[in-house]
């Protein structure tokens, strides 16, 4: 009964029953980018496209377009800046992606405090989704599915791309296309969960979900599934919590999540701690 | 029967370093041919280029007349890389791998038809694998690890096939049934270039010999040019008797 109530109270209310359908939906669209980022071993990048959204957000505000798009076209130009300056210098890509993210950041800073605007800046650091606006709905919901829309038309390529690209090249695919393609669908995303957890959390959404799938399955179909189920009970349960103890909603999905992730690190069947503790020992 | 043609190719790495100078060489077409050279000597640039994973600074390709590109798109070449090139962690199983050697076949959405499931299973059962096609990659052993990126070559049909260094980690039982499934392809008109450091295996299967070092020093019939001179020449002042015996393992 009691449980009964913590599940049902909630959902009398309009914007937390649209909190709850935001939280899932982003926590879906998350849980598959997830799997190829973390088997493309490209966390990073994750990183810095969430950081470098911001200037994009103050200055679509400013001109009175949807946040959506000044995100994505910071978002995705960055990466791009990424890889001209790696290409161009002798740097390793680990420091360019660290000078070019935190430029784009720092120039976010500068420009949400110098142009006139209601942007809260706290809401775009750890997002806003109890308080989310249908309007931005509209544009998560655009994002969202486009990435998802995208990863189901290509997603063998995309496999492919993230273990063998050589052999893509060898077979006559374009691989500046699939990488451009993966680029693009994490940019996205990113914009996509920038409402729920906001750009500093949105990296736990683009890799534990993977990871704690990664630790649990040999094959990419089971990793998909467990990734999101995974992701989005600890987006719905999160966003449960956030309501019931009044804590912020990112801060309580990116906790639970890495619960569940320590929970998969020790007691993974086969490649658990706990596990391979006992291999060793026998 | 598609030949290999390599004219005055010359690569230099972004950090400066010259990998392979003038080189130029021909592999003959359905001949298997084997590609030596000191570590370090461009043995893998060499194939890079010839796969277009990288483009020279100077000079040029040619695939039976056509360039690396277009061979690509007529999926006339197919490359089995080195163990270390591959990420055996990858979640994914046998049967998928050597499904990937299809892909260039598959309409935009990459979804296989009857022929080329049929192929795949052909290609297994040509190395032997049928039993571990639903193995996760890391799960073999060494010699079948190698077995299953060769089907996928198999199963891509490439009239061409570039083997990098396969017989590392490899037991000399699975060598020579590999060395038998060459000879084989080879009878059927494929043509095969293979690099390799199982120094003593080459004069028992490969018809011609490229000495490279930076640079093409020799090449030609194994009969003709796999000679002590020509070993002294690509390998340097490294006594004899240690090339003659030396092993692949004593590289990986």
């Amino acid at each position: 009964m009691v449980v009964w109530n913590w599940i049902v109270e909630p959902l009398q209310y309009g914007f937390l029953v649209k909190a709850i359908w935001v939280s899932a939906f982003v926590g879906l669209v998350c849980a598959v980018l997830s799997c190829y980022i973390t088997l493309k071993g490209w966390s990073l990048m994750g990183d810095a496209i969430s950081h470098a959204v911001v200037p994009g957000v103050v200055v679509a505000y400013a001109l009175n377009i949807p946040f959506a798009i000044g995100a994505f076209v910071f978002g995705f130009g960055a990466t791009v800046a990424i890889g001209y300056v790696k290409s161009n210098t002798r740097l390793k890509e680990d420091a360019v992606i660290g000078v070019i993210f935190t430029g784009f950041f720092a120039l976010g800073l500068v420009l949400v405090t110098k142009i006139p605007s209601n942007i809260d800046l706290f809401h775009i650091l750890f997002g806003n989704v109890l308080g989310i606006s249908t309007g931005d709905i509209i544009q998560t919901l655009i994002a969202g599915c486009t990435t998802l829309i995208v990863i189901l038309l290509r997603r063998r390529d995309l496999l492919l791309f993230c273990f063998d690209p050589n052999h893509a090249k060898a077979i006559g695919l374009n691989t500046q296309v699939m990488y451009y393609t993966l680029l693009s669908v994490l940019a996205l995303t990113v914009v996509a969960a920038l409402q729920t957890t906001g750009i500093i959390m949105v990296i736990s959404l683009l890799v534990t979900p993977g990871s704690i799938a990664y630790l649990l399955s040999d094959r990419f179909d089971y990793m998909l599934v467990i990734s999101a189920i995974s992701s989005v009970s600890a987006c719905v349960l999160g966003t449960y919590v956030s309501y019931h103890f009044d804590v912020s909603t990112g801060g309580a999905i990116v906790v639970l999540l890495t619960l569940f992730f320590v929970l998969a690190m020790i007691f993974a069947p086969k490649y658990g701690i706990l596990r391979q503790k006992r291999q060793v020992c026998s | 029967m598609i030949p290999i043609t390599v004219d005055n190719l010359s690569v230099t790495y972004s950090n400066a370093k010259l990998a392979l100078y003038n080189a130029s060489c021909a592999v003959e077409p359905g001949t298997i041919t084997a590609l030596v050279g000191p570590n370090g000597g461009g043995k893998s640039t060499l194939f890079k280029a010839i796969m277009g994973f990288l483009s020279p600074n100077e000079g040029n390709v040619k695939i039976g007349g056509l360039t690396v590109e277009k061979a690509q798109k007529k999926q006339l070449m197919a490359y089995v890389p080195q163990s270390d090139e591959v990420d055996w962690n990858f979640p994914i199983s046998v049967f998928d791998v050597v499904m990937m050697g299809r892909y260039g076949y598959m309409n935009f959405l990459r979804i296989p038809g009857a022929k080329d499931r049929r192929l795949v299973m052909e290609s297994l059962e040509k190395v032997g694998m049928v039993e571990f096609r639903d193995r996760q990659i890391g799960e073999l052993s060494g010699g079948q690890k190698k077995r299953a990126f060769l089907a996928r070559a198999l199963a891509q049909e490439g009239q061409i096939i570039l083997l990098d260094e396969p017989f590392t980690g490899v037991d000399i039982k699975t060598e020579k049934q590999m060395i038998d499934l060459l000879l084989q392809l080879r009878a059927e008109n494929h043509t095969i270039l293979i690099s390799t450091h199982d120094l003593a295996s080459i004069s028992t299967f490969c018809d011609r010999t490229i000495f490279l070092n930076q640079t093409v020093l020799a090449s030609g019939t194994t009969a003709e040019t796999f000679t002590q001179e020509n070993l002294t020449m690509t390998f340097g002042g490294l006594p004899m008797t240690s090339l003659a015996f030396q092993n692949s393992e004593v590289d990986a």
